[in-house]
């Protein structure tokens, strides 16, 4: 019965003379989210997106796939009437309610648009024309002008649009209308979700995952690749580098105090991320680190590890509690993945008691240790690392 | 590039990296008990039957009949093998069937004998879960301890038999540590004991290395596997001494006389049967020769430090004497390296070209205990660092002593980087 969708759109409603560029990106967005499904018409109009669907289309399967794409606060559901003649507009309207409601007891209200200016009814003519042709096709409704119940709108173009559902949409920008950021992606809850948060703020992704073979097997890292693909499908596609990471850590292992490997690692993460978000043009790396979460998500660890880094660093889940971050989790279908019991390169070496509190100092006086070669290492890992495009 | 180069001053960690770096383009299976290469007869063999031979054997038409002489031809080499009849073979999809079929078919046929089935502690899931689905069902379920090397404690075991026992279920070689039992010494006193038991055998890891006659043997029920033996995976099958009542555990269209119902897979079959032809061509030469290697492994590693062989008898160690060893499977070694989690080393040696498991593979996605392990009293800071190194007969001896020498180099390095205390 649904032969279009109108897409609304709050936030980017809201931007000034720039608006062409959050309209062009969701409509492209839409347009990226439906190419798999068939020979979808994504056009821009007045403040909207308009999709006109093939025939035979899957209505829960497009309904699904634009309920992922960020930029959407909202998306109706269309029937078309081919001809715009009073007679069959009227007729047409009346088919709808009768087919959408079954139960005709509640109270309504027509809104109407035109975009027909020659069209021999003006708008609230329709509303109220078409308001009494409803009353009197079904005695049972009830006009409220104030609080309906059902609003049913009514547009005026060469064809005319009839809708009254209205499905919420994931809200936040389109992806691209906010620059592009890395994502440290580990195998774990938070890490996704992080990057699905700062993505639904308009920002495409690049991630980096850390590998430690053989300390790490394939299938952690065949779990991470998984996981970029479920946050990918809000996020679109994005380039997942994969660095070998052993030598760096195992030479951190060697030549460091044991309670200070996770922190001196992941200062090196955040150093070697960086280089590699340089590279990309992104303008920022995105982690999931929570506060006091871990011993090294201390307020001194995050100073340790930020330290090293000129970019900013986001932490979207910087205040969350894990049961909200597991929620999220939940909600865009990660969760199941990340609880897969691999083992990542930050727990290998773990220690039973890592600082909780370090000092900075403390920590670049142990890393002058590494100096001789930890350059040409990283250099090494930059250049060895592997890209996979995830999509 | 030589990626080596960077770290020469550092030993341990060249060492590593070198060892890392798999140069050799090698590919040394050694996990043949978690499943096993199709031989290229059982290759063609498949092919041809699903591409040329493609019929049902049920169409009545000329493609049906000759699917169904694949078939008979492979009912006919397994039973000539067991020295069986052709139709006491029933087709299954794998051991994993086979042993469902076996167990809850036969219980749920013979309920008015016996409510009580003996097992061992140190079963496949595929025995173990039936048993524990028979229990919730109402049957008495009991299970006979091993000793420390995998074998059943045979007094334990024939205390346990009571008057309303009906069943028992033994595996006949472990699949993670290779402990083999004497089946026909137990058959016999087990039949000695209560002579209408019905004794079933899971011998999906000893078909091939053992000849086994069940009837000769006093077992009634056999089941076994085709990918463990160079066959195809999703086929097995459950040899039923006539004079046992059994239930089907699938039902539908009334195949193989009803007992297994759904079209037969013809090309799993034919490719079964293919396997058990070739298993038998010098097999006396193909099982010494495991042996021997399985020596050879052995006398190396156990001479490294700190590490643990698994399922062999008490006194075997540590000249491993042919006579000793012979009470083990020929293909299975399990060894435990104390400070090395198993599924580093495992990946280690895989970088290498080398092939290994932990614990069983097939119950590696759980991060539970092994029950093998534990049955045997394994401790438990070892059991995460056991891996499992399993034969065929296609394994050669430059393969072992490859994995041997590899194995002495990388154990160092592996126990040098480990999880500080």
């Amino acid at each position: 019965m649904f032969k279009a969708f109108l897409i609304k759109y709050a936030e980017i409603g809201l931007k000034g003379n720039n608006r062409y560029i959050f309209e062009n990106a969701l409509r492209d967005r839409v347009q990226e989210a439906l190419n798999g499904l068939g020979e979808y018409m994504v056009s821009k109009e007045q403040g909207r997106i308009f999709v006109e669907c093939p025939d035979g289309y899957d209505y829960e399967e497009t309904v699904a796939a634009l309920k992922k794409v960020f930029g959407i606060s909202s998306l109706c559901p269309v029937a078309v009437i081919e001809s715009s003649e009073w007679e069959s507009l009227t007729q047409g309207v009346g088919d709808y309610v009768e087919m959408m409601y079954p139960d005709r007891n509640f109270t309504f209200k027509v809104e109407a648009k035109r975009a027909d200016k020659n069209y021999p009814y003006t708008s609230p003519e329709i509303c109220i024309e078409m308001g009494a042709y409803l009353l009197h096709r079904f005695p049972e409704l009830q006009v409220d002008v104030h609080e309906p119940s059902v609003r049913v709108t009514v547009e005026v173009r060469t064809k005319c649009y009839v809708y009254s559902i209205i499905i919420p949409g994931l809200g936040g920008m389109p992806v691209g209308c906010n620059g592009k950021a890395m994502l440290l992606l580990s195998g774990g809850i938070d890490s996704p979700v992080a990057g699905y948060m700062l993505s639904k703020r308009g920002v495409s992704l690049a991630a980096t995952y850390f590998h430690a073979p053989p300390y790490t097997s394939d299938r952690a890292k065949q779990k991470v690749v998984d996981l970029a693909t479920i946050v990918s499908k809000y996020t679109g596609p994005m380039k997942l580098f994969v660095v070998n990471f052993t030598d760096i850590q195992l030479y951190i292992y060697d030549q460091c105090p044991h309670e200070e490997l996770t922190i001196i690692m992941r200062r090196y993460m955040m150093k070697i991320a960086e280089k590699l978000a340089e590279q990309e043009n992104c303008l920022g790396l995105i982690t999931g680190e929570s506060l006091g979460q871990v011993a090294s998500q201390t307020m001194q660890g995050l100073a340790a590890t930020n330290e090293v880094c000129n970019m900013p660093v986001y932490r979207p889940l910087i205040a969350f509690d894990k049961k909200d971050i597991v929620e999220i989790a939940k909600e865009i279908n990660t969760f199941e993945t990340s609880i897969q019991p691999f083992e990542d390169c930050c727990t290998i070496f773990v220690a039973k008691h890592p600082v909780t509190k370090p000092s900075i100092k403390v920590i670049k006086r142990s890393e002058e240790k590494l100096e001789e070669k930890i350059n040409e290492m990283i250099e090494t890992a930059l250049n060895t690392v592997e890209i996979v495009n995830v999509k | 590039m030589d990626r080596c180069g960077i770290l020469d001053n550092i030993g341990a960690l060249c060492a590593l990296k070198d060892l890392r770096k798999d140069g050799t383009g090698m590919e040394i299976y050694l996990d043949n008990s978690a499943t096993t290469k199709v031989t290229e007869g059982v290759r063609d063999k498949l092919v041809q039957a699903l591409y040329e031979d493609y019929g049902n054997p049920s169409s009545m038409h000329r493609l049906g009949v000759k699917a169904e002489q694949y078939m008979k031809e492979a009912a006919s080499i397994i039973a000539t093998s067991l020295k069986v009849e052709p139709k006491e073979i029933i087709f299954t999809s794998g051991g994993t069937e086979a042993n469902n079929l076996a167990l809850v078919g036969t219980a749920l046929a013979n309920r008015r004998r016996g409510n009580h089935i003996i097992t061992t502690r140190i079963e496949h899931p595929s025995v173990h879960q039936p048993l524990v689905h028979l229990e919730e069902m109402g049957f008495e379920i009991s299970f006979a301890p091993v000793d420390n090397s995998g074998r059943l404690i045979k007094e334990k075991l024939f205390e346990l038999i009571k008057e309303d026992t009906l069943m028992v279920s033994i595996m006949y070689v472990n699949n993670e540590i290779g402990a083999v039992q004497e089946i026909t010494e137990l058959a016999k006193e087990l039949k000695n004991r209560k002579k209408d038991l019905i004794l079933h055998v899971d011998a999906v890891q000893a078909f091939g290395k053992y000849r086994i006659y069940p009837k000769r043997e006093g077992i009634d029920l056999l089941s076994f596997s085709g990918h463990k033996i160079h066959g195809p995976k999703g086929i097995g099958a459950l040899y039923v001494n006539e004079k046992i009542k059994i239930n089907p555990v699938v039902f539908g269209g009334g195949h193989q006389k009803g007992l297994r119902s759904g079209t037969e897979n013809v090309p799993g079959i034919a490719g079964l049967g293919q396997a058990v032809a070739e298993l038998y061509l010098d097999f006396d030469a193909k099982i010494e020769r495991m042996y021997r290697l399985k020596q050879k492994f052995l006398r190396e590693i156990s001479q490294l430090e700190d590490t643990t062989i698994n399922g062999i008898p008490a006194g075997c160690a540590p000249d491993y004497s042919m006579e000793q060893l012979k009470k083990t499977a020929p293909h299975v070694m399990s060894v435990s390296f104390r400070g090395v989690r198993s599924e580093v080393f495992l990946h280690s040696l895989e970088d290498k070209g080398i092939y290994v498991s932990s614990g069983s593979a097939c119950s590696s996605h759980h991060p539970t205990p092994s029950v093998t392990l534990t049955a045997i009293g394994l401790a438990k800071e070892l059991m995460d660092s056991t891996l499992r190194f399993s034969m065929s007969s296609m394994t050669t001896e430059e393969e072992i002593d490859y994995t041997i020498e590899q194995i002495k180099e990388l154990l160092p390095v592996l126990r040098k980087y480990t999880r500080k205390k």
